[in-house]
């Protein structure tokens, strides 16, 4: 039996958000050349949450795209093929600044490959990273910008990232296997 | 998602679930293809061997490309020039080209059940793009991936498909496609190219076909094949138009909202009216656009290795 425990709950995790969120909104004064790319599937729904946080601080809508990084992993003959989920960026990246949104940052290899995913799509003024976790154990030069948490873990243990749609269930549980 | 098979040989031993796994893969690369920027690096590095015993064109090209937009290397292989023609066996053939390194083994062939072979010979990915009479599943997924697209799904809609059944291995693998996934087929043409024992198949055979389009939500048209036909199985070209081509007047006596599909190449006149082809009905072109995204689906899919599907996130 997998010994589980909750180290965010849904009010936790809305204030991790509201924070990062504004810390976003201070490191980037020209609010008109943000948009943010959530990577699938655990950083679509924060990346839309944060874009509503901030479209209420700026005042003003804040594009959000979906990306899949499946395409660009260098895993791919080591695991059985991963599902893909549909990339969809309804905008022009170039010049922008693009900030990335997953919800658990680990080895760091996802957003490598999300970095080159995103070039297919123009060229980005800057590429930053926002995550909802950082769980330490990085395995390429990667940092996040924002963070949401730094929970420190062994690398026998998963973090979930558990999101609802109305956000009352919320939660992030560390499982140890 | 469930895919853990090495090759793509045909339909009949896939499930409905490995089925829906290539289809849904395949929206994300139609996805890509629609992109400024149409390639992917998930098969870079790979070497693809392309080897097309007989001859082909719109399915070696849809393969080529696919291959292109996943950054493989390719190599060409035709019989004409090839040392099948003098006289080395299809085995040595594929493990000469083994030896160069290929990872992938794409083949169309005569004989039925030479892809089977050659997976059980070879180390190399396997994809079937053709064999004989017996199959050609990329185009069956195609063909199911577009019908999905236009109409939402697949389950409960009744698909008939008209022509050149006996010598088709689009029909046969259209056939176990659909029915796996819940389709009700109907399969039309002259007896003496439609016979009964499809049925046992899961379809339904008939020769009337008016009747066979009445209900149908797709028409699937194929063309006679007259390289196959060792015999005249029909009296006359002019006979099965005026019997079995799809014309204006048939068409009126169909469902509004039914779609017209054909594989290709179309013989205008023939099986099918040619403003037809040309109409808002018809899912021809949309058939070669899909075909590139279910091709790269396939050739991503195989190319799995055997661990877990999700190593760890991030």
């Amino acid at each position: 039996m997998p010994e589980s425990h909750v180290i965010l709950n849904a009010p936790a995790i809305q204030r991790a958000l509201t924070r990062v969120a504004h810390e976003i909104a201070e490191s980037n004064e020209a609010a008109g050349d943000v948009v943010l790319v959530g990577i699938q599937e655990g950083g679509v729904k924060l990346a839309e949450r944060l874009a509503a946080q901030l479209g209420t601080i700026w005042g003003q809508i804040v594009p959000v795209g979906h990306l899949d990084v499946s395409m660009h992993r260098d895993d791919l003959d080591q695991r059985v093929a991963p599902t893909v989920h549909p990339t969809v960026i309804p905008f022009d990246v170039t010049g922008k600044t693009v900030v990335l949104v997953d919800d658990v940052l680990f080895k760091g290899r996802t957003i490598r490959a999300a970095m080159d995913a995103l070039n297919d799509f123009g060229r980005p003024q800057r590429i930053q990273l926002a995550v909802l976790i950082d769980r330490g154990h990085r395995e390429l030069p990667i940092k996040a910008d924002f963070v949401g948490k730094n929970v420190p873990t062994s690398l026998a243990e998963q973090v979930h990232v558990r999101l609802g749609e109305a956000g009352a269930e919320d939660e992030v549980v560390v499982e140890r296997k | 998602m469930t895919w853990q098979r090495q090759h793509l040989l045909d339909i009949e031993s896939l499930t409905a679930e490995e089925i829906l796994a290539v289809l849904d893969t395949a929206k994300a690369f139609k996805a890509v293809g629609e992109r400024a920027i149409k390639k992917v690096p998930a098969l870079r590095g790979r070497t693809v061997v392309n080897l097309f015993v007989e001859p082909s064109t719109r399915t070696r090209i849809s393969f080529e490309l696919s291959e292109q937009r996943l950054s493989a290397d390719i190599i060409n292989f035709t019989a004409e020039a090839s040392s099948l023609k003098k006289g080395e066996t299809l085995k040595d053939t594929a493990k000469n080209l083994e030896a160069l390194n290929a990872d992938f083994i794409v083949i169309r062939h005569s004989a039925a059940g030479a892809p089977h072979f050659l997976a059980r010979v070879l180390n190399a990915h396997v994809i079937n793009a053709g064999d004989g009479a017996h199959e050609h599943p990329t185009q069956a997924l195609l063909d199911t991936f577009t019908i999905r697209e236009r109409k939402g799904r697949i389950e409960g809609l009744n698909v008939t498909i008209l022509g050149d059944i006996l010598y088709s291995r689009v029909a046969r693998s259209d056939v176990w496609a659909l029915t796996k996934l819940g389709a009700r087929v109907t399969l039309c043409g002259p007896s003496t190219l439609v016979p009964k024992t499809f049925e046992q198949m899961g379809c339904r055979v008939t020769y009337d076909v008016e009747e066979a389009i009445r209900d149908a939500d797709i028409i699937n048209l194929l063309r006679i094949q007259h390289e196959r036909q060792r015999k005249t199985m029909f009296p006359s070209i002019n006979e099965y138009v005026s019997l079995f081509g799809l014309n204006k007047a048939r068409l009126a006596k169909t469902k509004p909202d039914a779609l017209i599909m054909h594989p290709g190449p179309v013989n205008r006149g023939v099986e099918i009216d040619s403003e037809i082809a040309d109409s808002n009905r018809s899912l021809i072109l949309e058939q070669v656009t899909n075909g590139i995204a279910v091709r790269m689906a396939v050739l991503f899919l195989v190319n799995g290795g055997k661990g877990p599907q999700e190593i760890a996130a991030g």
